[in-house]
Parts: C-alpha cells; structure tokens; sequence
C-alpha cells in the first residue's frame, strides 16, 4: 500500500524512465527518451498528435513493452520483474483511461469495488461502502453509485473512472486526457478535483493532455514530447520560453496566449 | 510490523500504527463495539500509515463533525494526515446508503412477467411496424433501378450466401444420410426398403432442404446483421445517415434483404440436392438400392409440386430473417452488451419464427393438397 510521507520530498522521484526505445516496425515512436515524475507532483505530457504521449503511458504503465530502455517505478526496474512482482507494482498504479473504460456490466459501485475485493480482499459490504466513499470523494451521490455507465453523462463517466482509479490509495495516478470531451466548467472542476485529491492523498500524477487549460490550472511541471523524446520538462513558464518552434506555436498561439491570460485573471 | 492498532484505557481510546487498506478487516474488528460509545475520548497518536480506508473507519468512529474538527483535537498529526481526514470527513458528510425500496417479493415477480408479456407484444408491433416500413421502401426502389445499389447487394450475396454454400452441403448430406439410414430402419420391417427413396426426396424437397438452409442462415446471417447494424448504432453512423437526409432503410437494410431474397433460395435448393446426394450414397452402399433404380424412383413417384413447395418457402423466411436482424441491429443502446443482448435475441427470433411458419405453411399445404 502506499506510503503516505508527509514529507513531500520534490527531490524524490516515483518514475524513471532511461533511454527508453518504442518502435511500431519500422516506425520509430520514441528514440532515447529520459524523463522523471517527482514525489507528490503533477506532471502534464503534451505534444502534437502522434508524438506518442499514449504510447509513453501505456510503456510505464506496462501495457506495453518497450523496446529498448529503462523504466524505473518506486525504485524497482519494471523489466526485472515476473508476473507476480509486476501485479504488485500495478496496485500501485491507478489509470485513467480516455473514455473511462468503467466495466459495463458493473454499476459505479461495483466498478470501484471490484479491485478492493478482488485485490485488498475486502467483503463485499465493506469494500462497497468504500467505495461509495470513494464515488463521494468525486462528487457523485450515492444514488449515482448504482447506475450503470451507460446511463452516465460523459463528466460523470470521468469522475466515476477517477474513482475507481483511486480505489487502491494508488501512489502513481495515470491520466490519459482526462478532460477530453468536457464542457470548460466542468473540465475547470475536474482540474480542480485533481489537485485537491493530489493533496490530500499525496499520490503523484501523470498526467496526458492537450488542454491548456489544465497545464496552467493543475500541472506544476510540463514536458513537451517532440522529436521522438522529451525536448523540456520544467515549470510552465519555463517551457513556454523555450526555443522551438512546436513550442512557441503551442503556448504563444492564440488559444495558449487565451489560456494563460485567462489563469493570470484568476 | 505494529499489531497494536486500538488500545483503550479507561474512558479513553488510543489509535496508532498503520491505518491502511491491508489491514481493514482487521482494524474494523478491533473497533466493534466502540462505535456506540459517543463519550468515548478518542486520541490519534502518531500513525506509520494512513490511507483513504483507513481514514474511513476513524471518521466511522469519532464522526464526521469531530473529524471535519480535526486540527483542534488532533493538531499534532502530520499537515497531509489531517487533510486527508477531514476530505473523507467532506466525503461522508449526508448519507452514503443509497434509498432504494425493497418490494415485495411476489409483486416483483408479477411484475417481471406483465414487463416480459409486454415487451413481447411491443416487440411483435415493433416487427410488423417495421416489415411496413421495409416494404414500403422497397416497392418505389425496385420501380426505380438507379436505385439500387448492386455493389453492396452482391457484397451481401456473396457473405451471406455464397460464403455459406460447403457448410450448408456439409449439413444437408449428413442429414440426408441419417434420414436414409432410420427410414430404412424402420421400413425394412415391412420389406418396403424401397420407399426410403421416397422419404428422402419427400423430405427434403418439401421441408429439410429449405428449412435447414434457413436456420444455418438465421444462425450465421442474422447475428452478423445485427452485429454490423448495431455497432454503427453505437458509433452514431446511423444518425449521420439520417443527418445527411439520407435513408438508412435503404442504404443499409434493402441491400441486406434483397441479398437474403437471393441468397436462401439458392441455398435451399443446394441443400435439396446435397441431402438427396446424401440419401442415394447410404441407399447405394449400405441398402442394395442401385443409383439407377434410385433416380428412376425418383423421377417416377416424386412430383415436381413437392419442389416447389419447399422452394415457395424460401423467400419468406429469407425475408422474415433479414428483417429481423436488421430490427435488432437498430435497437441497440449504447454499449457493446447491447449489442451482445440484441444479437443473441435476433438469432432467438428469428429461428423461431422460420419454424413457426414452417408449421403454419405445412398445415396450409396439407389442407390444399398440394
């Protein structure tokens, strides 16, 4: 389970990756590419369409096997690990995945509940209790616990996801464009939600993204993937004063000067 | 590890150690029977760990006021401890049971069954509404041949029909045998050995041939219907049709059922031949019935009438067939489930509704003398 430091160390880093290689045949997707999730942070991964920020996802989060390279979570090298090994790192992961991905023949309830039972071995009383915690944490009611997803608006389909990735007291929390397919008020509130839940359960968020918005509300550093690895990886402002041209199209363009402007309002 | 979770001293209660999911059970055992004593004083030492589960259970204990309260009975617990008590304090603020009624037992099995009962009854007005709405498109396409759309009716022809052609042989001959085999069985008691030729050819040109064909058919082309139909359900395909001002019915189901019109009568007729095949090589090889004398029978004792009824058939199941799977495929709802549901519920339907109207016709045959 997760060690809940109260120390906040930003030194300390929860992911490694080294020289990692992912090849699709002849299709390089990334060629060396090194980058580090510190302790407690929140990390926004942007770059133009087919950079491969999903495949950079899917490799740490072992969907996927790398190439060629080094991806180190919480200390230990993933590609030294058997199955066994590896199932008890992935508890620590939690993933949001682009369109929920909520088991449709479980309701919300279930969904969260199922990795309490299935991994912490709870009854399933108790675990369905949690997760109506848990469901709560993110803003549904407990009437909502007991639709299927079906039934559920897009927002609501994320918050549901988020909660079910949270259901282990993850310490790494994966999101895939977690605000994709949101209307900006409530892309605002799940920004929102993630940094409140970030601190007060001090996990550490990866987080996939093309919504400016966002980086500037939520993420505390930015890398940028082009060129086949990570360009920059340091605060947002810091970024955007980066000397590419990818860069400079992205956060000076109209939308990331609108973005910006509208967070310096706040 | 520190097993020491809870320790009470008098009137006052210590809770220390690790305070994490693992060990839920076991900490929601050792707090039974404190829950009830509100004047209960409960101290947080330091924990080694706590999480979200753990939180729960001591927000449980002491409530959710004294909990959203925590920084002044508790502030020497660390700053993210504190947080995350009082956030699932937030979080459990109003109730988490859910209000649901439980009915009574005997009132929900009525219910269930008026639910079922008319939801057959909305499913048959929904087919009949809906062989209408084909029918009606079909007749001023088939005046008009520009609109046809040839491409995808044969792309139909050759799925459906063509495709299916060796697993319908396969069928037909092997069942073609056994009807040989167990008419002779039977009849070699009378020394009338001889008519297994005429149960064969009666059988299969009147009924198997045409009824077998169609239920491979309703087995492998319905469910694909369906299947194809209700995913681009999902994926709003057929709303963007529509949004075009284009007709779904024409573009997506005239096809389909113009090739099921085309197809099954062509495979009941291979089927009649592969199941009369199938009948002549048990004659000859195992009944002392030469294949000449097979074929003369035949040609003798068996009118072309018998051929023509069983054939007269296959339209209509064609028809009943395609049609079911496309309704189906348009009444799928979101999710892949759906799609699972109404794929099963489409091969369901329409098996039974060609043996339905196999048992109707035959009666209808009978009593025409045909």
């Amino acid at each position: 389970m997760s060690g809940r430091d109260d120390s906040r160390d930003s030194t300390e880093s929860v992911i490694e990756v080294r020289g990692l290689v992912n090849r699709f045949g002849d299709h390089v997707v990334h060629d060396g590419l090194d980058l580090t999730l510190a302790k407690g942070e929140i990390l926004g991964v942007v770059g133009g369409s087919g950079t491969g920020k999903s495949v950079l996802l899917r490799s740490i989060v072992g969907l996927k096997r790398p190439s060629q390279g080094d991806i180190e979570v919480l200390g230990t090298n993933l590609s030294t690990l058997d199955d066994a090994e590896r199932s008890r790192v992935d508890r620590r992961f939690g993933v949001l995945f682009q369109q929920g991905a909520l088991f449709s023949s479980l309701n919300l309830q279930e969904n969260v509940a199922l990795p309490l039972i299935e991994h912490a071995g709870l009854a399933r009383d108790d675990a369905e209790y949690l997760a109506r915690i848990k469901l709560s944490l993110v803003g549904l009611s407990p009437e909502a616990a007991l639709q299927s997803p079906e039934s559920l608006s897009g927002g609501m389909i994320k918050r549901a996801a988020l909660a079910r990735a949270l259901a282990l007291d993850p310490d790494i929390l994966f999101l895939d464009e977690p605000t994709a397919g949101l209307d900006p008020i409530g892309a605002a509130a799940f920004d929102q939600l993630i940094k409140t839940l970030r601190d007060a359960l001090g996990f550490s968020v990866f987080l996939v993204t093309h919504d400016l918005d966002t980086l500037n509300a939520a993420c505390d550093r930015v890398a940028v993937l082009s060129q086949k690895r990570v360009l920059v990886a340091d605060t947002l402002d810091k970024v955007a004063r980066t000397d590419d041209e990818w860069v400079q199209e992205y956060f000076n363009g109209p939308r990331g000067r609108a973005a910006a402007s509208s967070s310096d309002r706040e | 590890m520190p097993k020491e979770w809870v320790t009470r001293e008098g009137e006052s209660l210590s809770l220390t150690g690790e305070w994490t999911l693992e060990h839920y059970a076991k900490l929601k055992k050792a707090l039974t029977g404190y829950a009830n004593e509100r004047d209960l004083q409960v101290s947080l030492e330091a924990f080694d760990r706590l999480d979200t589960a753990g939180a729960a259970l001591i927000v449980d204990l002491v409530g959710v006021e004294r909990a959203q309260a925590i920084n002044d009975w508790a502030g020497h617990l660390p700053e993210a401890q504190q947080a995350l008590i009082k956030r699932i304090a937030e979080a459990m603020e109003g109730s988490l049971t859910p209000d649901t009624a439980t009915p009574n037992r005997l009132t929900l099995m009525l219910a269930s069954i008026g639910e079922h009962m008319e939801g057959l009854w909305h499913q048959q007005r929904q087919l009949l509404g809906f062989v209408g709405l084909v029918l009606a498109t079909l007749v001023p396409v088939m005046i008009a041949p520009r609109r046809w759309r040839l491409t995808a009716t044969v792309a139909h022809i050759q799925q459906s029909g063509l495709n299916a052609v060796p697993i319908v042989i396969l069928l037909t001959f092997m069942v073609g045998a056994v009807v040989a085999f167990l008419g002779a069985t039977v009849l070699e008691d009378f020394g009338a050995t001889v008519y297994t030729i005429d149960l064969v050819a009666f059988s299969f040109l009147r009924e198997f041939g045409v009824l077998l064909a169609a239920i491979l058919l309703a087995g492998r082309t319905a469910s694909a219907f369906t299947a194809q139909l209700g995913a681009m359900k999902s994926n709003e395909e057929i709303d963007a049709l529509k949004a075009f001002g284009l007709d779904p019915i024409e573009l997506l189901v005239l096809p389909r059922v113009m090739a099921m019109l085309v197809s099954l009568p062509l495979l009941a007729f291979v089927g009649m031949l592969s199941g009369l095949v199938g009948g002549a090589m048990v004659a000859t090889l195992s009944l002392d019935i030469s294949l000449g004398q097979f074929m003369n029978t035949l040609q003798k004792d068996v009118s072309v009438t018998h051929f023509l009824v069983g054939l007269a058939k296959a339209p209509i199941f064609a028809f009943v067939i395609a049609v079911i799977g496309c309704l189906e495929g348009f009444k799928v709802a979101g999710s892949a489930q759906s799609v699972g549901a109404h794929t099963t519920s489409s091969v369901v339907q329409s098996i039974f509704m060609v043996i339905l109207i196999d048992a109707l016709a035959a009666l209808f045959f009978m009593e025409m003398g045909w």
